[in-house]
């Protein structure tokens, strides 16, 4: 493994593993969000030699049955994603963020996803799902 | 973006990870990457060998010091300090701070040594840790030495810390009785950039003001300082106080904010700073 390869592209191009985007690889879109240890980071900003032993969930990771998650289908039924693009990350910040805190207010659910951008102006939508997910809505 | 060509290595022990940055040139520690990793990528910076710390656990600690000081492990992260019931205890100013830095992703990986390692003029903790009067510990083969806040911060993206040498902790006095301390920032989006920052302190001993933004690194102001000694601390004292800062400032300008702009923010944030100091002095 090449110290210079970043975690997202060990993930896509090594793994084939294509859930996880690669969006403006700067670090502030999000779209390449994965958990790390439980917890959510940037896969873009990471190499893949330094999470040699680590525990990384994907979002193929999410549904490994097919079956949606619960979260994954208020995405769906409140129309939370128009071109999905961000969606992965969308969702592994807001899966981590339920994992710790079942029931989130709005705003907590608003910091949890200040890391992720949408493009399509999805933002109500997706808080909504996310707080329908968390039996707040 | 492909990285340049990179060995790396990570240690098992400090001892290890300082005898790996003082024999290989070109060798620069990776902390939490939340910055390296970018600039590494735009190619601003090739380091020939990346000395990975994520495997060093003694400086992800945070815990009192036998002299009662608060001792942040330079690996501890944004996460941590926003966790931490020491932090909580000691210092509440510094998670409160952290949690303001990006975003949850970053905040999950970005490390209090790598944020003052790197010396943004933009980062927040900088001019924080020298209101809170922090000192650092910088660690070499040759043996350890303490550098104060003020020496800490040497220019852009310059610190202290020397080849070979690594930065291991920041300790920080705890909040006594009557003592306080203040933040305030105006930052492009909510946790963006920062245009100009301000920290304060406000102890028994005196008011502590220092801003961010306006100068290659975090500039105490002790005009404003000594005008609030003995003061009450009123509304209209501090705003006195805070008036004429701007005209000693040189900031810079750019496309977030003229020099005058700067100018007019750092007495504003300066002000808001020492206020909020004043209204959380600890009983």
């Amino acid at each position: 493994m090449p110290a210079r390869r970043l975690l997202v592209h060990f993930l896509r191009d090594d793994l084939g593993l294509t859930g996880t985007h690669v969006g403006c690889d700067t670090g502030n879109c999000g779209a390449c969000t994965i958990h790390l240890d439980g917890e959510p980071v940037k896969s873009c900003m990471l190499l893949a030699v330094q999470v040699d032993g680590a525990a990384i969930t994907t979002i193929e990771g999410l549904a490994p049955d097919g079956e949606l998650t619960p979260l994954q289908r208020a995405f769906n039924e409140h129309h939370a994603l128009q071109c999905g693009y961000c969606t992965p990350g969308m969702l592994m910040s807001a899966t981590a963020l339920l994992e710790r805190n079942a029931h989130p207010s709005e705003e907590e659910v608003r910091i949890a996803l200040q890391g992720n951008i949408c493009r399509c102006t999805g933002y109500v939508n997706i808080v909504e799902a996310v707080k329908a997910a968390g039996g707040g809505a | 973006m492909l990285l340049r060509e990179v060995d790396y290595a990570r240690p098992e022990t400090v001892k290890d990870a300082i005898a790996l940055l003082a024999e290989n040139d070109g060798a620069r520690p990776l902390a939490g990457g939340q910055t390296l990793v970018n600039v590494m990528k735009a190619r601003a910076a090739s380091p020939e060998v990346l000395v990975d710390l994520g495997r060093l656990d003694q400086l992800r600690t945070i815990s009192f010091g036998a002299d009662g000081m608060l001792e942040l492990g330079a690996m501890a992260t944004y996460a941590q300090l926003i966790s931490s019931s020491e932090v909580e205890v000691a210092r509440p100013i510094l998670g409160e701070v952290a949690a303001t830095i990006a975003d949850v992703q970053v905040r999950n990986r970005g490390t209090i040594g790598g944020n003052v390692c790197v010396n943004d003029p933009t980062n927040h903790l900088p001019p924080l840790l020298v209101a809170l009067d922090a000192r650092f510990t910088i660690r070499s083969q040759g043996g350890e030495r303490t550098v104060g806040a003020s020496d800490f911060f040497q220019g852009v993206y310059l610190t202290a810390v020397g080849e070979g040498e690594l930065l291991t902790k920041i300790s920080v006095p705890p909040a006594t009785s009557g003592t306080g301390d203040g933040f305030a920032a105006m930052t492009i989006g909510r946790h963006g950039t920062c245009i100009v920052d301000a920290a304060a302190t406000v102890t028994e001993d005196g008011v502590r003001v220092v801003l961010g933004c306006v100068a290659p690194t975090p500039a105490r102001v002790t005009e404003m300082e000594e005008r609030l000694a003995g003061s009450d601390l009123s509304e209209e004292s501090v705003r006195a106080a805070a008036a004429g800062v701007g005209a000693t400032l040189d900031p810079p300008s750019d496309v977030h904010g003229s020099a005058d702009y700067r100018r007019a923010l750092a007495e504003t944030l300066a002000a808001r700073a020492v206020l909020q100091a004043a209204a959380r002095r600890k009983r």
